[in-house]
């Protein structure tokens, strides 16, 4: 009798795309099941919901360039998904994230803008929607006023003064600070150290010594630890002690800021009844003729099995495994078997010398229609990184598609299912 | 698949680590103390520099709780958990295993000493010098939470309980937490079992191996759960649709998995047929629901419970069935923990040495239940259910026990 369950959906993923799909189906009122082979790539990526950043040059209105984007290139995620889902979609996040677990976290931007957020390195980067703990660090109008980039030997990885360094060669008015945090372990990430923020003792300690340290410096950028748990709280203490702007700025992972938006879309999709099954990676896949009946993942002693009239693939692209290249040059959708499209074809360059050009093998993905509709099989929505025709990471747009792509399907099966119920009755 | 493939593949599956540190936002552990490095150093990294033949590198592996967290975590499928176990293993064939580790990782000799005697036992494992005494001799906290003898054992209630014959026969795995400390929870199971028409067979049993396995006494945990799979396999064999339903969430994954990955026993038939037949309860009922077979005659229980799902339990990987249990009772009001752990780990806690580690690890969801203003915690372990209560004061219960009010059995 080993059995298996039945849901209207099973969504495969939990990264931003994956949890953004089922919770927005979930909150539709759809039966949702949501498997993933572990914790997606919220927890390494900033957290900051980046629309469009370069097109290829750098872009200070991502809507307006959303739709020279996709009159350019019609392969392009944003030409199937068009400009008003990606702001609904962002909206959508932004709304979330203030009804959600952190208490008065909220984002800030909006996708007529983009900010210039300082990265770790001091280089400047464009985002359209930002936690409000990242806000001050807009650089994007030029008159935030002078900085002060609060670095600490505890935390590997990030150098105050290298930021400052190339924030003032990029023409800002930037130095840097370094503070003493007291730690028991070699090896401490952000995240060790934003529990420590989440205690308003230590922090009111920290800020006191952090004070003495401060001249004029008009605003104030630390490392993105200002909290696990109780960030805003975090957050507005210490602008409020410090008497001025503060800011974070990602780190190297973990990254506290990424985990907050899982805890986010975790709470969104739970609170709207889906179900979220990590450790469950598909093994197996039933057809039935054009559809898919049902995946089979890993579980304790024997596979679980899933089946639903539709499915969600949000499983990412080569980073997260979900795409690979064998040594034949042959690209495969390693979930569900289904055929790809954008890998350079037979005798054009797979790649180019120069890694961090880009690479012409970095817009494959699993093949769709207009709807996002697998070729492969017709009740397969695709999202996210696994759309084929985007390099997200050189376009800064990966939570744009991600957030529009997950919203576009959870429309389509929700409209779907209400057809086919008014059809029924 | 020989034994030594496998350990060879579970070790391969270190060069699938991208370094993301995932793992290590998870791990219980390594966030509350730097005496465990974490789950990516200890594990695949520190796993490069493991040589046959030499000393373990790295002695902090023994802090490891085995909670099995990174493994459900890491997007990249390395067995962490699984890594981090054998290289335990090892270390303790190194250092020699302690007098308290080949105590309390029996419960079969545990319960058989404590049962005829329960109340002066009780009131030994309650009495101050006693536990201070037993601190010092032994290493087990003078604070961590031991359970109470029930005084009777469960296997001899089910033999003068006989299931009413109905045809469809389940067999009923009870672990040793039901057997000598919470009898009450096995006769629930059956009764609920019982009235969702199935006849409910108390195979001859013992413990599953998982203390001694978590302990990292690997060979004496081998003997105890391949005498589990003799016991079973005969049964499963003569019936291919006959089914094993645990309540404890961790023995039922001992059975299903971690004997055969971590103890490397894929080779043995009996085991596999046993781990391919496990299900949890609560996985059994959902599935019951999911084909219109769970009767669902539930009255109202108007009742605040916080619902914390143990790490064993998501080593299930079946996310968290007693969630879409608990939801069917009207009236009850659900509130699911978001904390990791529990922090005791099996007898990881009650390590004097550890059992600071794991009140650290456990206050979190302690915080957790007390904010949550439940009247009483629900959770799939029983080790995790006295260490909860220990840590709020709250009364704790098995899940199913909510279905049992519900159904007024």
């Amino acid at each position: 009798m080993r059995g298996e369950l039945h849901y209207d959906v099973v969504v495969i993923g939990a990264g931003t795309a994956g949890l953004t799909a089922g919770a927005r189906l979930a909150e539709g009122g759809a039966r949702v099941c949501v498997v993933a082979k572990g914790v997606g790539s919220t927890h390494l990526a900033p957290g900051t919901i980046d629309v469009l950043g370069y097109a290829p040059g750098r872009v200070s209105s991502p809507a307006a360039a959303i739709e020279e984007l996709a009159a350019a290139r019609p392969d392009h995620p944003y030409a199937l998904l068009g400009v008003d889902t990606v702001t609904e979609a962002v909206r959508w996040f932004a709304s979330t994230v203030e009804s959600g677990p952190l208490p008065g976290y909220r984002y800030i931007g909006e996708t007529e803008k983009n900010l210039l957020l300082p990265t770790a390195v001091g280089a400047l980067r464009p985002s359209a929607l930002v936690p409000e703990t990242m806000a001050a660090g807009d650089m994007a109008g030029g008159n935030g006023g002078s900085v002060c980039i609060v670095g600490t030997r505890s935390l590997r990885d990030f150098h105050g003064a290298l930021c400052a360094t190339n924030l003032t060669r990029a023409g800002v008015e930037a130095r840097a600070v370094d503070i003493e945090i007291e730690v028991t372990r070699a090896d401490e990430n952000a995240l060790g150290l934003a529990r420590r923020f989440d205690d308003p003792a230590w922090r009111a300690a920290f800020a006191a010594r952090l004070a003495l340290k401060l001249g004029a410096d008009q605003r104030v950028g630390l490392p993105a630890m200002l909290g696990a748990r109780d960030p805003h709280g975090a957050w507005s203490d210490l602008e409020q002690r410090l008497g001025r702007p503060v800011f974070e700025i990602p780190t190297l992972p973990p990254s506290v800021p990424g985990m907050r938006v899982f805890e986010t879309l975790r709470t969104a999709l739970r609170r709207a009844g889906g179900r979220l099954i990590i450790g469950a990676e598909v093994v197996d896949v039933e057809r039935d003729g054009a559809r898919i009946r049902s995946v089979a993942t890993t579980a304790a002693g024997h596979e679980a099995s899933y089946s639903a009239p539709w499915f969600v693939l949000a499983a990412g692209s080569f980073s997260s495994g979900a795409i690979a290249l064998d040594s034949r040059w042959e690209t495969h959708d390693q979930v569900l078997g289904l055929p790809l499209r954008g890998a350079p074809a037979t005798g054009e360059p797979r790649f180019v010398g120069d890694y961090l050009a880009e690479q012409p093998m970095a817009r494959v993905g699993v093949a769709v229609g207009a709807d996002l509709r697998a070729d492969g099989a017709e009740n397969v929505l695709v999202v996210g990184a696994a759309l084929p025709g985007a390099v997200s990471w050189r376009e800064m747009s990966g939570e744009g598609i991600a957030l529009a792509s997950g919203s576009r399907a959870a429309q389509h099966v929700l409209a779907q299912a209400g057809a086919s119920a008014g059809a029924a009755a | 698949m020989s034994d030594g493939v496998l350990e060879d593949l579970m070790r391969g599956s270190l060069d699938h680590c991208v370094k993301c540190t995932i793992c290590e936002t998870q791990c219980p552990v390594s966030n509350v103390t730097p005496l465990f490095l974490g789950p990516k150093y200890t594990g695949p990294q520190a796993e490069r520099y493991r040589v046959a033949g030499e000393p373990s590198v790295d002695s902090s592996v023994d802090y490891c709780s085995g909670c099995g967290i990174c493994s459900l975590a890491c997007p990249q499928g390395v067995k962490i958990a699984e890594i981090n176990a054998q290289a335990r293993d090892k270390l303790k064939r190194q250092k020699g295993i302690p007098l308290r580790d080949r105590i309390i990782t029996r419960p079969t000799w545990l319960g058989r000493a404590g049962t005829p005697v329960a109340p002066i036992a009780n009131l030994t494992l309650s009495s101050r010098p006693l536990r201070l005494l037993a601190e010092k001799t032994l290493g087990v906290h003078r604070d961590a939470a031991v359970p109470k003898f029930a005084g009777r054992r469960f296997s001899k209630w089910a033999k003068d309980h006989p299931s009413p014959p109905t045809g469809r026969k389940i067999l009923y795995f009870h672990g040793c937490g039901t057997e000598y400390y919470e009898p009450w929870e096995g006769q629930k199971v059956m009764q609920i079992l019982e009235h969702n028409g199935f006849e409910v067979i108390v195979p001859k049993q013992d413990c599953c191996g998982l203390p001694l396995q978590s302990s990292g006494l690997f060979d004496d945990a081998r003997k105890v759960v391949l005498r589990r799979g003799r016991e079973f396999a005969p049964y499963l064999r003569d019936d291919p649709n006959l089914l094993v339903v645990g309540n404890a969430t961790s023995c039922t994954l001992m059975l299903k998995r971690e004997g055969r990955e971590i103890l490397t026993l894929e080779d043995d038939p009996d085991l596999k047929l046993l781990s391919e037949r496990t299900y949890d309860i609560c996985e059994l009922l959902l599935e019951l629901h999911d084909r219109g077979e769970l009767k669902t005659d539930f009255q109202p229980v108007n009742e605040r419970v916080a619902y914390h799902a143990p790490c064993q339990q998501q080593g299930h990987y079946i996310g968290k069935p007693a969630l879409d249990l608990l939801a069917l009772i009207p009236g009850l009001e659900v509130d699911e923990m978001n904390a990791r752990c529990c922090g005791i780990a099996g007898t990881y806690g009650l390590k004097a040495e550890k059992y600071d580690i794991a009140m650290a690890v456990g206050a979190d969801l302690f915080g957790q239940v007390r904010a949550s203003g439940a009247t009483e915690v629900a959770c799939d372990s029983e080790t995790c259910r006295w260490q909860i209560t220990h840590g709020t004061g709250l009364g704790s219960v098995h899940p199913i026990d909510y279905l049992h009010r519900a159904y007024r059995l």
